[in-house]
């Protein structure tokens, strides 16, 4: 459970991520009519991990557009639709196609606001399915949230339970930037409690899952689970983890990384993108080069995605990503540093 | 630009071609007086840089008047462009502010982009300028995106996407012209094919002819014409203008033209001749209307004259105004990164 749960009114009920995606969805579109959604076999297909389901019945093809497979015209679509006044949100199948879509998105969706000295606003949201572990090998398997991190203008997201799936997809609507969600495909299923009503779930704060004294773990996405488990674990065997759940990586919410690490002097960041230049490198120089630096009793460490593409063998496909077993097994490295 | 078209052509106008004679006077004396603003602002662009007033690179569209003011001559106010890289004409033509057009070029706090954006980033959102692009073909995709705003808020308007016939290579160009077509969007995609992208020559570049060529791929009318020739370009665009608004879907207007300058500040023309320079510059799109209208006694010379120093006078005081106008402050570096 989140401890960081907007007081929300109506029923909470349990939900899978992907319903609690295809709610807020729904919930966004009878409230506000410029909200529409468009990709790849969004309509009756009802996309391709099933979000968008039975949306277009409700809705209609006007407002939940089937597009071409044309990633960079679509990136486009929803740029020009954005600043001239609708609200759109762009399914991407797989994140990893985004890759045809970089123009758009770097180039455009980021830059517009700036480059028009204000005088514009983008305000898009783009959902991006990524990661690992469906076996779906090197091109259908990424973690590029970092590479969007990197790009001023934009804000890249990655809830990691149903109830900050829905959360934070409104908090993306009602911002006036553009806004990518990394969700990862393996949460689809995953179920959780969710409220009824139309709640929002801040971007840019991090949320503290369990609290401890021995040691932070930083994870982001489907890892912040993996090192919730993890923590369950050390706690058997005395290691009190704190488990941070990033939830945004841009802007990052370094105050609450900060604080925890101030108590418990060790980190461990975990993600699955590549590790080389990735999400762990940024907090590891943010600790650096701040005063938090003076409480660090320990290395940093981090966990991230192997050096290499993503392979189509299961047991590779799990040995390039890290898995409970390699938090565990890091976390009690950590705790033995003095 | 709103214009007055002429309900029936008067008698005086029966012996001139339809597309010169649907203009009226003071449309005409419009169009000319933007062809001249954009001429002269691209003249006093190109002295303010070698003058050292301007740091970045500039891309000049002298030669390229009537295509710019021809396809804006149709549209209201409300209605959209996307521009290009060479997009200083489009502005002009759509009814922008050269003071504030100098500004910017200047990198000046009351430029449209409060200096942020620069020559390649001009955009002027009131005025319906959705801005030039640095990226060959970048506009192309969101004009999709803003014709289908325009349906999906059923509010009438019109989006005119301007590209080069570099652009027409780009896989943005296939994608974009593909979903105005499937989706009937309101999209007008002119593009000002001046033949060279840089110094790569359209034959050298592309395997048909015309870029209009590719219309039927798309199922949309497609048509190449004379692009510097200022009534044939306001005809056919007022066509396709008419034939978006009335929902029946996207056009595709190649005008043949050719920019006089080189690419940009670091062209050295080694890639055409100069004999082929000098026949352009013979087929200026100004000269030529102005010796059209003489000819058919629409106006004479000195009412031309008067126009042309009107225009001059304009770009004069609105470089004073750049020059004049404060640099952005320091303080403000990462305003508007994000907005609020």
């Amino acid at each position: 459970m989140p401890t960081d749960i907007q007081p929300a009114g109506g029923e909470v009920r349990e939900l899978s991520y992907a319903e609690a995606i295809r709610e807020a969805l729904g919930q966004a579109m009878e409230a506000d009519e410029r909200v529409f959604l468009f990709g790849e076999d969004v309509g009756v297909y009802g996309g391709a991990f099933g979000v968008s389901g039975d949306l277009v019945h409700r809705f209609g093809t006007e407002r939940v557009i089937d597009t071409p497979i044309s990633e960079l015209g679509i990136a486009g679509v929803a740029v020009g639709a954005a600043i001239t006044g609708m609200r759109p949100v762009l399914e991407i199948q797989f994140s990893d196609f985004v890759t045809l879509a970089m123009e758009q998105i770097v180039n455009q969706a980021a830059k517009i606001r700036f480059m028009f000295g204000g005088k514009a606003t983008v305000p898009m949201v783009v959902r991006l399915p990524g990661g690992s572990g469906t076996g779906a090998a090197a091109q259908h398997s990424q973690s590029l949230e970092a590479w969007f991190a990197h790009v001023p203008g934009l804000k890249v997201i990655q809830p990691s339970t149903p109830h900050d799936a829905k959360g934070m997809l409104l908090s993306a609507l009602d911002d006036p930037n553009p806004v990518l969600i990394f969700e990862h495909k393996l949460l689809y299923k995953m179920k959780g409690l969710v409220p009824t009503d139309a709640y929002r779930v801040p971007i840019g704060k991090a949320a503290v899952r369990r609290e401890g004294s021995d040691l932070t773990i930083v994870g982001t996405s489907l890892m912040s689970l993996k090192a919730e488990a993890a923590a369950a674990r050390l706690a058997e065997e005395g290691i009190a983890a704190e488990v941070i759940d990033l939830r945004t990586i841009r802007p990052i919410d370094f105050d609450t990384v900060a604080a925890s690490v101030r108590k418990t002097g060790r980190l461990l960041i975990v993600y699955e993108g590549v590790k080389t230049m990735g999400i762990g490198a940024e907090i590891s120089a943010m600790i650096a080069e701040s005063d938090v630096f003076d409480f660090l009793d320990a290395p940093i460490l981090r966990l991230g995605g192997a050096d290499m593409p993503l392979p189509y063998n299961p047991q590779l496909e799990k040995a390039a990503v890290p898995q409970e077993d390699d938090i565990v097994a890091a976390a009690r490295r950590l705790k033995r540093e003095e | 630009m709103a214009t007055t078209e002429a309900k029936a052509a008067p008698r005086e106008r029966a012996n001139q071609r339809p597309e010169l004679a649907a203009l009226d006077d003071a449309t005409l004396r419009e169009a000319l007086r933007r062809m001249h603003l954009i001429r002269k602002f691209e003249e006093e662009a190109e002295n303010s840089y070698m003058r050292g007033l301007i740091h970045g690179t500039m891309h000049l569209s002298i030669g390229q008047e009537a295509s710019a003011v021809g396809t804006c001559l149709p549209l209201q106010p409300d209605d959209y462009i996307l521009s290009t890289h060479r997009g200083h004409g489009h502005c002009i033509a759509k009814g922008a502010e050269p003071g504030m057009m100098f500004a910017e070029f200047f990198g000046k706090e009351t430029g449209y982009c409060r200096g942020r954006g620069g020559s390649m980033h001009i955009a002027d959102v009131e005025g319906g300028n959705l801005g030039a692009n640095g990226i060959v073909g970048g506009g192309l995709p969101i004009a999709a995106g803003v014709g289908l705003s325009i349906k999906m808020q059923k509010n009438n308007r019109v989006c005119v996407v301007f590209f080069g016939d570099g652009a027409s290579n780009e896989g943005a160009f296939h994608e974009a012209l593909n979903m105005a077509a499937i989706w009937k969007l309101p999209v007008v995609f002119v593009c000002e094919n001046n033949q060279y992208g840089m110094s790569m020559a359209i034959e050298r570049a592309s395997a048909v002819p015309n870029v209009a060529d590719r219309a039927v791929a798309y199922a949309m009318p497609g048509v190449t014409i004379d692009g510097n020739d200022l009534p044939l370009v306001a005809a056919t665009a007022r066509e396709a203008v008419d034939r978006a608004r009335r929902g029946e879907g996207p056009s595709l207007i190649e005008c043949k033209t050719y920019r006089i300058r080189g690419h940009s500040k670091s062209d050295r023309n080694l890639y055409r001749t100069k004999e082929e320079i000098e026949l352009w510059r013979s087929r200026c799109p100004i000269r030529r209307l102005e010796d059209e209208l003489v000819g058919h006694d629409r106006f004479d010379r000195g009412t031309l004259e008067a126009i042309e120093a009107a225009a001059n006078t304009e770009i004069a005081e609105a470089i004073e105004f750049a020059k004049a106008s404060p640099d952005p402050d320091i303080s403000e570096l990462t305003r508007d990164v994000y907005a609020n």
